[in-house]
């Protein structure tokens, strides 16, 4: 009876995370859409445990509490501006289980079919590079390692040099499945390495795109691990934990104008140390104090403001926030413009707006806000920096050219909130700050803010 | 090849559409909490998990379980109480 009683509750609950994710295509039906997908995790945890084949309950209560005390309080102590942190730990710890329970299988001793070995292998190897190339990129977003780039001469063919190896021993270990032991613990150690060879080289500014990547594979590790233990649950979930990944990765990649490969084997970065920027002296720029601002605001129709990672590192958004009000109350339009690579992960500055209380229907994207920047009478930049550098658009020298930006430069009026005149993530100059309606304001964003709200009321 | 994997393969291919088309239709807005949801939902490796750990008790194969186990958890309840805690953020 199990025989089919239990598949079929793993086919309930995979229909669950289909329907929960179709729920989370809407902000309004999106927390259904969340507990839709737990009940499905809840469902399939419980036909799990009905299998006959388990014997040892203490264990496995044991594991359940320690993990989910863990889950429970990282979910409740993260800040928001450390999610990308957070979702890069998940991403590894979900990488790890996955190659675990293939370890699992293969440490039981049964004699195993050469297919079964095969996606054994590619498990723990899935699993062990996101494992690996996960605590990296945690590590450098949270600044525990230099978010530059690391190099060194010989790198590409010494990773390639390594995944050669790891595909001899895996032929190898098929070939003869009786004495593949230490070929998969070598496997899985060799894979380690890559995964930390494979982020080291990638910039911070980069992250976003390697964890969205790293997002995926761990959906993918989990799906050939539903290969191996010849469970659908885990091949659907996996899967569609897969594709999301891989979807995420290419808004990223296309939000920067570069693929994915550029991304991955260029080693693009910043060093602010390395390479000071040359600023022409003769080029100048027009700088206000927040009090001199104020007629224009006041008699602004449409105020568009765009939103950088700036804005939260100097904890601006609830600032901003009253800003709106207070101009809203004043009978001002005020928009967000989001940039897809605003933040520093996928939908980043909305959760951080939304958390200042931000309404979403007053966030547009890059698509939707482009055309409105000619009618508006200011746009207010806070923090941002080469998603609103024009020099994307004309300059064929410049390294962001063809990236899409907010054509901020077009409204009447552009007020650019900025700590100092040191450029931004790319290292390059901005000629958007030097054009003649743009308006620099020196200083704290947050203070810059606060300012202005206070000479409004 | 047998029966039981040519399925296995068929529901992979499958629902690697499902998802392509799923997830296309969620919007920026959401993204991150798509990441941390889908984190959690990748945590169904818990099912392989509890297996290992349920059904080989002292072995090798079982502590490799049940270090699979708290890992997944930590990933299940932590993506699902995160996702929960953001999604609460969006108001109108």
């Amino acid at each position: 009876m199990q025989d089919i009683f239990i598949p079929i509750i793993y086919l309930f609950s995979a229909v669950l995370f289909i329907l929960g994710l179709r729920q989370l295509s809407h902000p309004r039906t999106a927390p259904k859409g969340n507990t839709t997908a737990a009940i499905g995790m809840l469902l399939a945890v419980t036909a799990t445990l009905l299998n006959n084949q388990i014997l040892d309950f203490q264990t496995i209560f044991i594991g359940i509490v320690i993990g989910s005390a863990i889950g429970a309080v990282l979910a409740k102590r993260v800040e928001m501006t450390s999610m990308p942190q957070l979702v890069a730990l998940f991403n590894g710890f979900g990488g790890s289980a996955s190659l675990l329970v293939a370890a699992a299988e293969f440490y039981k001793g049964e004699p195993l079919l050469v297919f079964t070995l095969a996606t054994i292998i590619l498990s723990v190897l899935i699993g062990a590079i996101t494992f690996s190339g996960s605590l990296v990129a945690f590590s450098k977003l949270q600044g525990i390692m230099r978010g530059a780039p690391i190099k060194f001469s010989g790198q590409h063919s010494f990773n390639g040099l390594l995944t050669g190896v790891v595909v001899l021993l895996a032929v190898y270990a098929v070939l003869d499945p009786a004495q593949a032991s230490n070929a998969v613990l070598a496997i899985i150690v060799i894979a380690l390495l890559l995964g930390i060879l494979f982020v080291i080289p990638i910039g911070g500014a980069d992250m976003p795109v390697v964890i969205s990547m790293l997002n995926s594979f761990s959906g993918l590790a989990a799906c050939s691990t539903g290969f191996v233990i010849q469970n659908d649950a885990l091949i659907i979930s996996g899967s569609l934990v897969g594709a999301s990944g891989i979807i995420l990765t290419d808004i990223m990649c296309k939000g920067m104008n570069r693929t994915i490969w550029n991304v991955l084997f260029a080693g693009v970065g910043y060093d602010a140390e390395a390479s000071p920027l040359e600023v022409d002296p003769m080029k100048t720029v027009k700088s206000y104090e927040p009090g001199d601002t104020v007629v224009i605001f006041e008699n602004a129709k449409q105020i568009i403001i765009v939103p950088g990672y700036g804005l939260a590192v100097a904890q601006a958004q609830y600032m901003v926030h009253e800003l709106q009000e207070l101009l809203e109350g004043k009978g001002v339009i005020v928009k967000y413009a989001i940039h897809p690579v605003a933040g520093r992960m996928p939908g980043h500055m909305n959760v951080l707006l939304a958390e200042a209380n931000v309404p979403y229907d007053s966030l547009y994207d890059l698509d939707q806000i482009n055309p409105e920047f000619e009618e508006t009478d200011v746009t207010l930049v806070i923090g941002a920096n080469d998603v609103v550098n024009p020099a994307a658009r004309h300059d064929t020298n410049s390294p962001i050219f063809g990236m899409p930006i907010l054509d901020v430069d077009k409204s009447q009026t552009v007020f650019v909130l900025k700590r100092s005149m040191n450029p931004g993530f790319a290292g390059i100059e901005n000629e958007l700050f030097y054009n003649d309606n743009t308006i620099m304001i020196f200083g704290d964003a947050k203070d810059t803010v606060s300012k202005l709200v206070s000479e409004l009321k | 090849m047998n029966a039981q994997l040519l399925v296995e393969i068929y529901v992979f291919v499958l629902a690697v559409f499902v998802g392509f088309e799923v997830i296309s239709k969620i919007p920026p807005t959401l993204h991150t909490p798509l990441m941390s949801g889908s984190n959690a939902i990748s945590g169904i490796t818990i099912v392989g998990a509890l297996l290992a750990a349920g059904s080989l008790p002292g072995t090798l194969s079982g502590t490799l379980g049940l270090i699979a186990i708290i890992l997944a958890m930590i990933n299940v309840v932590g993506g699902f109480m995160v996702t929960g805690r953001m999604l609460k953020m969006f108001k109108k």
